[in-house]
């Protein structure tokens, strides 16, 4: 699929002065991609030259097209000596090779200079013609979307979630090559600066081509990094989960002539099917997809067993009858092999998405990670980079098998990071051991699975959470009784329980049956790596929890340095996790979520840095107190100490309850039953093997109180340890913080967003720096820094910081580098209080602030409360048919979906018009925005959206590195942005020391992340994230060098507020289709 | 351990007004922090001194770097690199072109050179304004002066244009280009009782009516300058205090006319003859540039002066200059009644501006 790419130099402006003598400069541009170049005029003695060229035109292979970069230099011509370069631009033409992005690149980009920065403007417009060309051997993987969000996009339904893709490539850094020390610096950044483009392109090129493989159209969770190792090289790679997405759109969702993109969903042959006349006609298959938008997975989870059962949806084998269903408990062992089995035929079943479609977790077994201490070595042949790839296969088949350790099948939330000094480099490996609901995967060999339904816990379901659900997919057995027995379950737990066998477990754990259904057995602790599933139930607000930690590490060389790492790693993370479990305990909370364990390689030192969100889950018990036990009981003073610490720490309990609003109901003893006997012993973390260790640990509760976890004072350590858990300081009053996408127990956001980005150096002074003090320097840098956030936002109270996310590195021998970037979201107060607690209600807000990714109907429907819905006698009755005739419920599901089809779409219809009523009544709307509302319009409402953020005189580009913007609807996703700067200096001192430099450096990254995402025609970058800031120093020099790498997703978003929704609800996302409704009816 | 770096950049550029005015009022970091520690912020916000310290800093660097965009404005609202709501932005601005009365009163008719800036340092001894800001606020006037100087078309519009300021803030800039390229003597003792305010009122008056934009809205510097043939003609006037004819009938039409209706008539009968005197003689002699310069000099010991010697009311200076004016009208041998009026309309404003303690 050769393309043509079209380049237009328009303009520049604000150029630097390049001639001395007139104050003015005579500027020209160079258009480069891959071998060709071209040159505009020279625009004599301008600082704001207008050229308005020719269209430049490279005729490209696609494959060049992913991966070289449109190169822009902008000159200034000397006709007596060289031209002098001014700046550069780099366009990712990427962007523009998939159809439904942007169409045209057009804008102001910033002319940037490695040495430089910012020297002024230059307008370009960029164009590609690709022409459609099926080469099945080809080279390229145009086409393929990519998405750093690692959840669902926002306007994607998911058919399928294929799984795990990775690469990596690799090269030497042109800054070791020997040629580095003839040429310029700023000809070696440049150099390295084209290099990274190019091989994040060609990455970006080679995971396309894995999706296509397996048959999917976009990758999602894109996490592309780069490992800088210095002498042995340069190392990019890049893991991301492959998907097949469907862009929703009614159109696509009516009409069964649509070309539907999940082709594979069409190949499934449904052979087995009970119910033959629904699937015989041939356009029913892109039906038969669609049915999947509308059956909510809910139902899926509702129906199974909610423990170990792992439901697949590829009856192709002979073995899906339903009869098998109803035999329970016996054929779960041998269930479980069958769909793990399917699951293991991926290499890895891992998924790098933290937040999923409703459904698809179906239990969370806890951390699992994996570390792994390697010495670098040159990389000697850059086309075979076995031993990085060997190296990760390794680490990635451990966290398999941890996983496996823990009754799991995939991971999930799952991360790869790695730290390098010298030549030692750890690799480390995280995520969250999970069953899935397999409905969502799709195998492309041999199934070995079969479809089930277990129903020895009727009535039980795992994830159900709306409401309108149950009318649409009612309990075979009994609707009635299951509608009863809803009301007073809070769903939402089914994730919390166990999945690992209770009789076998892994490690030591303290179990309890499920506070919310009573059923099922739960840990008292839970640790994911993943978002709070939307339907969880969570009382109170959550709060960023942080475990810091240093290690002193004597120096050493290659091996005996790589040798002393090894062994200080198990510690670390014992002590981390010691930590973590007291400030979780500290708190009042049961759970963390979005966990990352950060482990820091120095010279002398190694650091341990982990966030997480802890919350209150309603399923998890009550954490029982801290219990402080001192180790010589005789001594008076020692003792009255003792209980006065414990006075303190229990004070700090309360207070922290009272903060976080954490006031469960008090469930009378004999309802939850007894705790289940475990055999006990002292708590320790399991470890399979010295790097690794499985994350879920049982903290020992024998000291004969049951809930109360015991702290040992034995030494002077420990005593610190108790003081260091009571000095972190909680946020101000009005502020909370987090580093998940969403707050627990927040759901009324506002607009106004403030993301930023900062960092601190610290040196370290003294000489004789022992564990202790370094703890302590490191603990009050962070401190210091969240308070210094806290103060700079503090006009924005009552807000959340979301999404905090910490970087630790040690750039040299006393430094510390710590980087924080997060948002803080305005919330309203007031509806805060207001908020009930309703299940209904919470779960419509979840959804809100979250998505509407699957579930168009079921949310539209769900909004309006209106309790049983017409059409759901019909789909009861066929459901109790289905049931008695012993058809499994998925496939029952889908025939019911397709029969009741037309029936929905009438009651759908009839439920709009209900609805455009009310928003008659309700508020006056203007066309447009009933118009922007509805998603049949979305393409007419598309071309109305873009003038309409184009009035401000310099567009307003929102950066965030959530997922979604507050208060607004996400109604295009224009590509991946990508990119990576060097910034050098030798003149330190006059950029302002190395804060002014850096300061600068930060706001110019910004700067062209924004032009670039204006270009693209967009308002946002959702999901961005700042994956490396390697700052370098040499004040005695004057220098300094920094690079950074950012990434994130380009939209076109609307505000929510423009649309003027119901007055009768809250603001919220999911009232959005309903208000569509108005269209459509009138 | 001490911070060797500590950087917060938003995607938003996060301004403090508080911070904002301590940097444009001079303040040094510890100054500001010692500043901020007093007005109480640590007790609100719970913050610590180093908190402060480091938002300080913070807020400090960023002024800094934005102060180069702040040389030209319009330069502010294309950048790309600070993203800035156009509110925010008005605001930056506004307040980095504000200056003080004080200062503005000491350098305002002053030759805006490098001599002056020398000067600074007594300035801000005088007038305590902090050396920074003197400076800040001298070279604000000096770029504007240099961009405005010769250019077509309003002054106050081209200032406005060219540096995005409000109305108000654009019309004192006007009078402070006006006052400088004309120079007029604004500093002697006796004019010390004037504000800024009186002045640029009467800039205002004389751009409008004095200056070749008066009458020809094409020409260059024509708001900068003061008419040339306007000054020439002026000299037209002195037959009204030359004949001496002329002069007892224009007495005696302002003496009829006002009997009775001022406090200090008697004062003002005796007087008119010097006072006329005063005002045309400054009319006449304005085309020597010494004259120029010395206008307002000459503006207070002719007139007011002697007025406020013998303690005349406002409200009968206000009487006796309408009636001055208009008497000219009834004289039959006075031929340059438009000459009078385009000269007394702008002085009799001015004047009456003026008149005060």
């Amino acid at each position: 699929m050769p393309g043509k790419l079209k380049v237009k130099i328009v303009a520049g402006r604000h150029l630097p002065v390049m001639d001395r003598a007139s104050d003015l400069t005579d500027a020209f541009v160079e258009v480069k991609f891959g071998n060709m170049t071209f040159k505009t005029d020279v625009y004599h003695k301008s600082l704001n030259p207008q050229w308005n060229s020719e269209w430049f035109k490279f005729e490209v292979d696609d494959e060049d097209l992913q991966d070289e970069p449109l190169q822009i230099t902008v000159l200034d011509h000397d006709t007596y000596s060289a031209n002098d370069a001014i700046g550069k631009v780099y366009i990712d033409i990427d962007p523009l090779l998939y159809s439904e992005a942007a169409t045209v690149i057009s804008g102001w980009f910033p002319i940037y200079d490695t040495i430089h920065g910012i020297r002024g403007e230059i307008n370009v417009v960029v164009k590609v013609d690709l022409f459609n060309d099926l080469n099945r051997f080809r080279q390229s993987s145009c086409g393929v979307k990519f998405f750093c969000t690692t959840s669902i996009p926002k306007c994607y339904r998911a058919v399928i979630i294929h799984g795990f893709v990775e690469e990596l490539v690799v090269n030497e850094d042109p800054e070791y090559q020997w040629i580095d020390r003839i040429r310029t610096p700023r000809a070696s950044n440049e150099a390295r600066q084209r290099l990274i483009s190019l091989m994040s392109g060609e990455l970006q090129r080679k995971i396309g081509l894995k999706v296509l493989e397996m048959r999917g159209n976009a990758v999602v969770g894109y996490l592309q990094c780069f490992d800088l190792e210095g002498e042995s090289g340069l190392v990019v790679r890049a893991i991301g989960t492959a998907c097949t997405l469907d862009k929703l759109s009614s159109t696509a969702a009516f009409l069964p002539a649509c070309n539907s993109p999940s082709k594979e969903m069409k190949e499934i042959p449904f052979n087995e099917d009970p119910n033959p006349n629904t699937h015989s006609s041939g356009p029913s298959t892109p039906l038969k997809n669609q049915t999947y938008s509308f059956s909510p997975s809910k139902s899926y989870s509702r129906q199974s067993s909610s423990s170990d059962t792992d439901l697949s949806l590829t009856p192709k084998t002979g073995m899906g009858s339903g009869s098998a269903g109803k035999e329970g408990g016996p054929f779960k062992a041998l269930l479980r092999q069958q769909t793990q089995s399917a699951l293991e035929q991926r290499e890895f079943p891992f998924f790098t998405l933290t937040a999923f479609p409703p459904g698809f977790l179906v239990h969370v077994g806890g951390v699992v990670s994996a570390r792994s201490v390697k010495l670098l070595d040159r990389i000697h042949n850059p086309d075979e980079p076995e031993t990085r790839d060997a190296w990760w296969a390794e680490i990635r088949q451990e966290i398999k098998s941890h996983a496996k350790a823990l009754g799991c099948h995939a991971v999930v939330g799952y991360s790869e990071s790695t730290s390098i000094c010298e030549e030692v480099c750890i690799l480390s490996a995280s995520g969250t051991a999970a069953v899935l609901n397999p409905r969502f995967l799709q195998d492309g060999t041999v199934e070995g699975c079969l479809e089930q339904r277990l129903s020895w816990q009727p009535g039980f379901f795992s994830i159900g959470s709306e409401k309108g659900e149950v009318d649409f997919f009612p309990q075979s057995q009994d609707s009635s009784s299951l509608l009863g027995q809803e009301e007073n379950l809070p769903a939402g737990c089914g994730f919390c329980h166990i999945p690992y066998d209770e009789l076998n477990m892994p490690f030591p754990a303290h179990l309890t049956y499920c506070y919310s259904c009573r059923k099922q057995k739960v840990p008292d602790v839970l640790f994911t790596t993943i978002d709070l599933p939307t339907d969880a139930t969570v009382i109170g607000k959550g709060c960023l929890i942080q475990a810091r930690l240093c290690r002193l590490k004597k120096k050493a060389q290659a091996e005996a340095n790589a040798t002393a790492i090894s062994n200080l790693l198990p510690f670390m993370e014992y002590e981390v996790h010691t930590q973590l479990m007291n400030k979780l305990k500290l708190k009042g909370m049961n759970a963390l979520f979005g966990l990352r364990i950060q482990i820091t390689v120095g010279e002398n030192m190694l650091m341990g840095l982990a966030s997480a969100t802890g919350v209150y889950l309603t399923a998890l018990p009550t954490p029982g107190g801290i219990q402080i036990a001192g180790k010589t009981p005789n001594d008076g003073s020692y003792e009255q100490h003792i209980s006065h610490m414990q006075k303190k720490i229990n004070d700090t309990i309360a207070k922290n309850k009272e903060l976080y609003e954490i006031n469960p109901p008090e469930i009378p003893e004999e309802i939850i039953g007894s705790p289940i006997p475990e055999p006990r012993q002292r708590s320790r973390l399991l470890r399979s093997q010295s790097e690794s260790s499985d994350e879920v640990i049982e903290l020992d509760l024998s000291h004969g109180k049951k809930d109360a976890f015991v702290l040992e004072i034995d030494d002077t350590d420990a005593m610190e340890d108790v003081h260091s858990l009571l000095t972190d300081v909680p946020p101000p009053s009005g502020f909370y913080s987090c580093n998940t996408e969403i707050m627990p127990g927040i759901n009324n956001w506002t607009s106004e967003i403030q993301m930023f980005t900062s960092v601190r150096v610290s040196r370290l002074s003294n000489i004789n720096l022992t564990n202790q003090t370094l703890n302590k320097n490191f603990n009050d840098l962070c401190e210091n820094l969240l308070k210094s956030l806290y103060f700079k936002l503090r006009s924005m109270i009552p807000c959340c910081l979301c999404h905090v996310n910490f970087t630790v590195s040690l750039p040299e021998d006393e430094l510390i580098q710590v980087t924080v970037t997060a948002v803080a979201i305005t919330f309203d107060k007031h509806q805060a209080v207001q908020t009930t607690k309703t299940h209904v209600e919470k779960s419509l807000q979840r959804a809100s602030t979250d998505n509407e990714e699957l579930l168009q109907f079921p949310l539209e429907l769900c909004t309006d409360s209106l309790g049983p819905h017409p059409f759901s006698p019909a789909k009861e009755h066929l459901e109790s048919a289905s049931s008695n005739s012993g058809i499994p419920a998925a496939q029952r599901a889908t025939s019911i979906d397709y029969s009741s089809f037309a029936d929905r779409c009438n009651s759908w219809i009839e439920l709009i018009k209900l609805k455009a009523q009310t928003i008659r009544r309700g508020s006056i709307k203007t066309t447009v925005s009933v118009e922007k509302a509805s998603p049949l319009t979305e393409g007419h409402f598309r071309q109305r959206s873009a003038p309409a953020c184009a009035n401000s005189t310099v567009g307003v580009v929102k950066m965030t590195p959530l997922s979604f913007i507050p208060g607004a609807k996400i109604t295009k996703y224009l590509g991946i942005i990508n990119m990576f700067f060097i910034r050098e200096t030798t003149s330190l001192r006059e950029e302002g020391g190395v804060s002014g430099f850096l300061h600068a450096f930060i706001a110019e990254v910004f700067a062209m992340v924004r032009a670039h995402v204006a270009a693209l025609g967009g308002n946002a970058v959702v999901s961005y994230i700042m994956k490396q800031c390697v700052f370098m120093e040499n004040p005695n020099k004057n220098q300094a060098q920094c690079l950074i790498n950012v990434s994130g997703d380009a939209v076109i978003f609307v505000r929510e507020s423009e649309l003027e929704i119901m007055s009768t609800q809250q603001p919220i996302a999911s009232c959005q289709p309903a208000c569509g409704g108005g269209e459509i009816a009138t | 351990m001490t911070n060797e770096l500590d950087i917060f950049v938003g995607n938003t550029t996060l301004i403090d007004e508080d911070v904002y005015r301590l940097w444009l009022d001079g303040y040094s970091v510890s100054d500001a922090v010692g500043l901020r520690v007093r007005s109480g912020i640590l007790e609100q916000t719970g913050a610590t001194a180093g908190v402060l310290q480091s938002d300080t800093m913070d807020h400090y660097r960023t002024f800094h770097m934005l102060e180069r965009l702040l040389h030209t404005p319009p330069k502010l609202l294309h950048q790309l690199v600070f993203q800035i709501p156009p509110s925010r932005q008005a605001l930056l601005i506004e307040r980095y072109y504000a200056f003080d009365e004080a200062f503005v009163r000491e350098v305002l008719g002053k030759k805006l050179s490098k001599g002056t800036k020398k000067d600074l340092d007594d300035i801000s001894t005088k007038t305590g304004v902090t050396l920074k800001s003197c400076r800040r606020q001298f070279d604000n006037f000096k770029r504007v002066f240099k961009v405005v100087e010769e250019m077509r078309g309003s002054l106050a519009g081209n200032i406005q244009q060219h540096f995005l300021l409000s109305d108000r803030l654009a019309r004192d800039y006007a009078a402070v280009v006006f006052f400088a390229n004309n120079r007029f003597e604004t500093g002697k003792k006796k004019l010390q009782y004037l504000t800024f305010g009186d002045l640029a009122f009467c800039a205002e008056l004389m751009i409008q009516n004095w200056t070749p934009g008066a009458v020809d809205s094409q020409v260059d510097d024509m708001d900068v300058d003061l008419d040339k043939e306007f000054l020439q003609d002026l000299k037209e006037l002195k037959v009204l205090v030359a004949d001496k004819d002329l002069l007892d009938l224009h007495k005696s039409l302002v003496c009829t006319a006002l009997r009775g209706k001022l406090s200090v008539f008697p004062e003002m009968e005796a007087n008119f003859k010097n006072l006329s005197r005063g005002l045309v003689n400054i009319a006449s002699k304005l085309t020597h540039t010494k004259d120029v310069r010395d206008l307002f000099v000459d503006l207070v010991e002719k007139f007011i002066e002697p007025c406020r010697s013998d303690r005349w009311p406002l409200n009968d200076v206000r009487l006796f200059l309408n009636q001055y004016s208009a008497s000219v009208h009834s004289l039959d041998g006075f031929r340059h009644q438009a000459l009078w009026d385009r000269y007394m309309v702008t002085l009799r404003s001015c004047l009456l501006r003026m008149y005060h303690d």
